[in-house]
């Protein structure tokens, strides 16, 4: 054996370092805080979409047993940070974000409007069907279709037209027009609604008066301090964040939601620890949504099949108070080597709550209409799929014209095709069959920034030989206590089982957001910087126990198993434990940051995904089923290829949903949800997923971060969706630009 | 949810008195409908009955008749041999409802009687005369995607989503049930009825009665058989459209069929006049498009649902195919 040690720990499938703790329940979620003097809460949402609250009737739900408070805008108490109508918390997107019980105004349908706290929660969820209210209603606008015309351009590009949501023009506008073969194409993704296992749900409590402790569902325990420190005028001392374990939270995490605040008032109103725990239905309208989108792709190609011109038009929808925007037309910016290209994004805010991301956002949805219209001018140009994508390969970032930091699209499409049988597709839809059932092969690609933030990790190097690491990162499901180990395992040279990583809560070192697919990154990246200082400061101190160490150089060290030794001389070696002995110390104790350089800036960096998919089609019946997936990701240097290859899992998973089913409906006559619980708001169950075979080219990105890697978690999803679309064109010569792909499209 | 009472019963008769004796009372069975009514404020029973202990479970076979229980479960009712073998068509529509858990718990008397799953009955805020007689049918020129195209009237446009009822309703099975005045027994095509101008009643079944058990006769329907369900997903859904298909087949000619779709209609909805069609027709496609073109007549669609209009005929064809083996 003569490989390194930490050669085995990265790249390793090692097991979750908390799996244990999930599957026997020792996990604590948001809501399984018992307090001393706990009490519940439920909010009542608003049942009209829009208009003013004329009076709130709580005497009923007041006088049922065990109840403490009905609160509402008529009593809630003032929070400090709304005063002078400023924001009351940064919000994440643009504009106000709405403030719970801040005035009587509606602006949309399920609105929280009260919250009703009691000592049981049963108590709590009776009394809160007793609170009544009258309202003068005004006329609502949520359809999106009536009104797509309206559709206007974001603030943030307004103001700064350098901005990435600004109107975009490479070479000539609107060029594909002129084109030897054309293809123009609509293309609608429905909204889609943020149902990850685990409710939303906060425990508030004031330890003192103005001293706040949240045990929250969030994807940043620090940005939520710095939120509620700011709307409730605190220092940031003064404001804990605890979020140890999310059940998935794919985007809705990174909003501070009006419930949060609404709980954090009902626990200082009633002086005691508050629980809320939101139902599903509260899901579909408080804790935002992939938007409802419009888009428009133009595309012209030479007969040969060089693309000479994109035009793509998206409009996406948000609320009235609050502007949702995303990157819904970067990917064709940047994705194929096209002279001309330009992409209008616009926005139309409806009677609605505001939207947020959601895994692979705005790429998702993007990408539904571009590797759409991909295939329809493949089709077009009666050219294999693959090898129009390859015609138009870019071998520079044509968008920043920028090498890239690393690109293995190729080898993604090569190893994809081959293991999914691209052999066997048949060019002419409809000319492949499995007994009755139609058969099509399709295929979209992915991809998503590289992303890498700042962050700093404290490391405690114990006198027993084991090491904490400290963080304020959450993790919302990929594993990122796994692979923090992992890294840190490799970088310090401990085993695993002797290293803990401590997470999600704010009294912890600086952590962004868990988002955009940048955690392994940006946190990563701080654990090596932790890592390399504590090496630094053992060097410094390993003669004190060894002598031979004296004038030893880090680079002429092995760290490994515990120990250091000579890289020349293995049998010259001296353990962590034993130096930390000499120096008469109980531990190594430092915080170290880690922030991208300037150089990388140099690149242009991104993630990319090819999801390979075969469909059955019933041509009578028109059900769908996807047989097989392959999926092959460029993510660099694959950390842990156990949890990575559940994350791909996930994210087809969540793409076939968004691909096949789901679709939150608005009845606009009432502005309300029609599918709102489980039973009409379908995901996909066992029955609907196949087998998925995922595929890393596992090559590391050095540029992006010293360990290697690029973002995973969004890639996983974007390009399933218009994959199956275009299997099923495949299969039965029928293009679906409308999500979802249901029977009654295809019969 | 309301405050309720909660009483158990042993007895068939202890059940019926004490429903009879308080208006807003209703049996409890499984409460996998019943509970989720309750919790949405949808119906508001005073007490609840629970009849889980009366001794009406059994499967048995009584002459070449099957008689099942009203309180077996749906899971071991599909799974019972008696039924695999000489009924796979309820075997089949069972296992084609809810999921695994659910039908572990939910029961046959309960399953009949589930309510529509029309989303304006589901949500108090929105008008529906199921719920509240008089507000108005919110389906109607709502979202009516998955509504009815036959028997429907302007008060309703729900449909009555159980899958087993569609293979009950074939099968010529009755339903013996005890009241205030006695027994009686009614054919299941006359258990459901059709909105009319009261849509808040879904069945004939008379106040304070109980279902005691489901009576299918022998009928040789047992080897080409097959309960299609079309859905948005491929388990855990309610049907768009679902078809039970029975043939009795000698030397490629229907000597018998029994045929009926659920997801269509307020009831479950017998196809007798394309059933007779069949009588005597060689086994083919031919055949059973035009039995589904006889099935069709009379259908008329909403705003979201016309594309049921293809789908039914489609999924009778191929019901009828897969039943006859054809595929
Ligand atoms: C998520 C979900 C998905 C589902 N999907 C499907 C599906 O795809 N297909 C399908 O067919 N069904 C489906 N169901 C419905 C399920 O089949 C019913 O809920 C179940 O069969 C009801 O049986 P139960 O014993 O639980 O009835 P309960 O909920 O106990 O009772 C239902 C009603 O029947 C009455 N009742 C019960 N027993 C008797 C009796 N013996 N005599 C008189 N009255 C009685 C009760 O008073 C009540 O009004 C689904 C349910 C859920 C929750």
């Amino acid at each position: 054996m003569n490989k390194l040690f930490f050669d085995k720990v990265i790249g390793d499938p090692l097991n979750r370092v908390d799996g244990r703790m999930k599957v026997t329940g020792a996990a604590k979620y948001s809501a399984e805080y018992q307090l001393p003097n706990l009490v519940h809460a439920v909010v009542v949402p608003s049942t009209i979409t829009k208009g003013r609250i004329k009076s709130v009737d709580s005497k009923a739900a007041l006088r049922s047993p065990g109840v403490l408070a009905v609160i509402s805008h008529e009593n809630a108490i003032k929070v400090p940070g709304n005063a002078d109508n400023e924001h009351p918390t940064e919000p994440p997107t643009g504009g106000q974000p709405l403030r719970a019980f801040y005035n009587n105004k509606v602006y949309f349908n399920g609105q929280p409007i009260a919250i009703v706290i009691a000592d049981t929660l049963e108590r709590a969820q009776y009394a809160a069907g007793l609170v009544k209210f009258e309202y003068d209603q005004d006329k609502h606008v949520t359809d999106f279709e009536l009104n797509k015309g309206k559709g206007v351009l974001p603030e943030k590009a307004k103001k700064d037209p350098k901005s990435s949501l600004a109107d975009y023009d490479r070479g000539v506008v609107d060029a594909y027009k002129t084109a030897a073969v054309t293809v123009e194409a609509e293309y609608i993704h429905p909204t889609e609604v943020h149902n990850p296992m685990e409710l939303q749900a906060i425990t508030a409590y004031w330890e003192t008066d103005d001293k706040l402790t949240v045990y929250d569902k969030v994807q940043g325990t620090k940005p939520t301090q710095q939120a509620f420190a700011k709307e409730w005028n605190l220092p940031v001392q003064n404001v804990k964040v605890i979020s140890e374990f999310v059940g998935g939270a794919f985007g809705n995490g990174l909003h501070n939601w009006p419930h949060e605040t609404a709980a954090i008032i009902a626990a200082k109103m009633v002086k005691r620890p508050v629980k809320l725990m939101l139902r599903r239905e509260h899901m579909f309208y408080m804790v935002g949504y992939r938007p409802y989108t419009w888009q428009q792709i133009g595309m012209g190609a030479s007969a040969d099949g060089k693309i000479t011109g994109i035009s793509h038009i998206a409009i996406g929808q948000t609320s009235t108070y609050e502007e949702f925007t995303e990157s819904t037309v970067q990917q064709t910016k940047m994705m194929y080597a096209s002279p001309n290209v330009s992409t209008r994004y616009r926005i139309l805010p409806l009677d609605v709550s505001t939207p947020i991301w959601m895994r692979g956002p705005g790429e998702a949805t993007g990408a539904f209409a571009l590797e759409c219209a991909m295939d329809e001018l493949a089709f077009a140009l009666n050219m294999d799929p693959i090898q129009f994508r390859l015609a138009n390969y870019t071998d520079e970032d044509p968008e920043k014209k920028l090498p890239w930091s690393t690109k293995y699209l190729k080898e993604c499409l090569e190893v994809g095709a081959e293991k999914i049988g691209w052999s066997k597709r048949s060019m002419k839809p409809g000319g492949l069959r499995a007994g009755e059932w139609l058969v099509g092969y399709g295929m979209g690609v992915g991809t998503f920034g590289a992303h890498r933030g700042a962050a700093a990790v404290r490391g405690r190097l114990l006198a027993n030989g084991t090491i904490i690491f400290q963080s304020a990162v959450t993790d919302i499901g990929p594993g990122t206590g796994t692979a923090m180990v992992q890294i840190a395992s490799e970088h310090i040279g401990i085993a695993p089982d002797k290293i803990t990583f401590q997470l999600g809560n704010s009294d912890f070192p600086q952590a962004p957001n868990q988002g955009g697919s940048a955690t392994v990154a940006t946190v990563g990246s701080a654990v090596v910087a932790t890592c390399n200082a504590i090496k630094e400061k053992l060097l410094t101190m390993a003669p004190t126990a060894e002598k031979r160490f004296a004038n030893a150089k880090m680079e002429e060290i092995l760290f490994d198993n515990g120990q250091m030794s000579l890289l020349k001389s293995p049998s010259i070696k001296v353990s962590y434990t034993n130096i930390l002995k000499k120096n008469s110390l109980t531990e190594i104790d430092i915080i170290q940051d880690a922030k991208p350089d300037d150089e990388s800036n140099k690149y242009s960096k991104y993630s990319f995904s090819v999801h390979f998919v075969q469909v059955h089609v019933h041509p009578t019946t028109g059900q769908v089923k996807v047989n097989k997936v392959v999926t092959c990701a460029d993510a660099g240097k694959i950390v842990n290829k156990k949890t990575a290859g559940n994350q791909l899992i996930g994210g087809v998973t969540g793409g076939i949903g968004m691909a096949l089913m789901e679709d939150a409906i608005i009845d606009h006559r009432f502005g309300r949800y029609i599918t709102k619980d489980f039973a009409d708001y379908h995901v996909p169950v066992h029955a609907d997923v196949p087998q998925i075979e995922v595929y890393f080219v596992d090559k590391p990105d050095y540029i992006v971060d010293p360990m290697g890697t690029k973002g995973l978690g969004e890639i996983a999803i974007i390009g399933v969706a218009p994959a199956v679309a275009n299997a099923v064109f495949n299969a039965t010569g029928k293009r679906i630009r409308q999500l979802p792909i249901t029977p009654d499209k295809l019969i | 949810m309301n405050q309720f009472q909660y009483s158990r019963v042993t007895h068939s008769n202890a059940a019926v008195s004490a429903v009879s004796k308080e208006k807003a009372a209703m049996f409890i069975a499984g409460g996998t409908n019943l509970i989720d009514l309750m919790k949405r404020g949808i119906v508001n029973p005073t007490r609840l009955v629970d009849i889980n202990r009366v001794p009406l479970n059994e499967i048995k076979t009584e002459g070449n008749s099957l008689i099942i229980g009203a309180l077996a479960l749906n899971g071991p009712v599909a799974e019972s041999k008696l039924v695999t073998e000489k009924f796979p068509l309820l075997a089949q529509a069972l296992n084609a409802g809810a999921s695994a858990q659910i039908r572990n718990m939910a029961t046959i008397g309960g399953n009949m009687l589930q309510r529509t799953r029309c989303p304006y009955f589901y949500d108090t805020t929105m008008p529906c005369n199921k719920r509240e007689p008089g507000t108005g049918c919110g389906a109607l020129e709502g979202f009516n995607r998955m509504h009815a195209i036959f028997g429907f009237s302007d008060q309703c446009i729900a449909v009555h989503p159980s899958d087993m009822s569609v293979a009950l309703a074939a099968l010529d099975a009755s339903v013996l049930v005890i009241g205030p005045k006695g027994e009686r027994r009614i054919p299941f095509t006359d258990f459901h009825r059709l909105p009319g101008d009261k849509p808040q009643i879904d069945t004939n079944l008379q106040a304070g009665e109980l279902i005691t058990s489901v009576t299918i006769p022998d009928n040789g329907f047992n080897k080409n058989v097959h309960y299609l369900k079309v859905r948005d997903r491929t388990s855990y859904a309610f049907a768009l459209v679902s078809v039970a298909a029975a043939l009795q087949i000698e030397k490629n000619t229907i000597r018998d069929a029994r045929l009926a779709m659920g997801g269509v209609a307020h009831k479950p909805w017998r196809l007798t006049e394309a059933e007779k069609f069949l009588i005597g027709k060689p086994v083919s496609e031919a055949s059973f498009s035009e039995a589904a073109k006889i099935a069709m007549q009379g259908a008329k669609a909403f705003k979201y649902n016309t594309y049921k209009l293809t789908l039914a005929p489609n999924s009778i064809v191929q019901a009828l195919k897969v039943a006859a083996k054809l595929v």
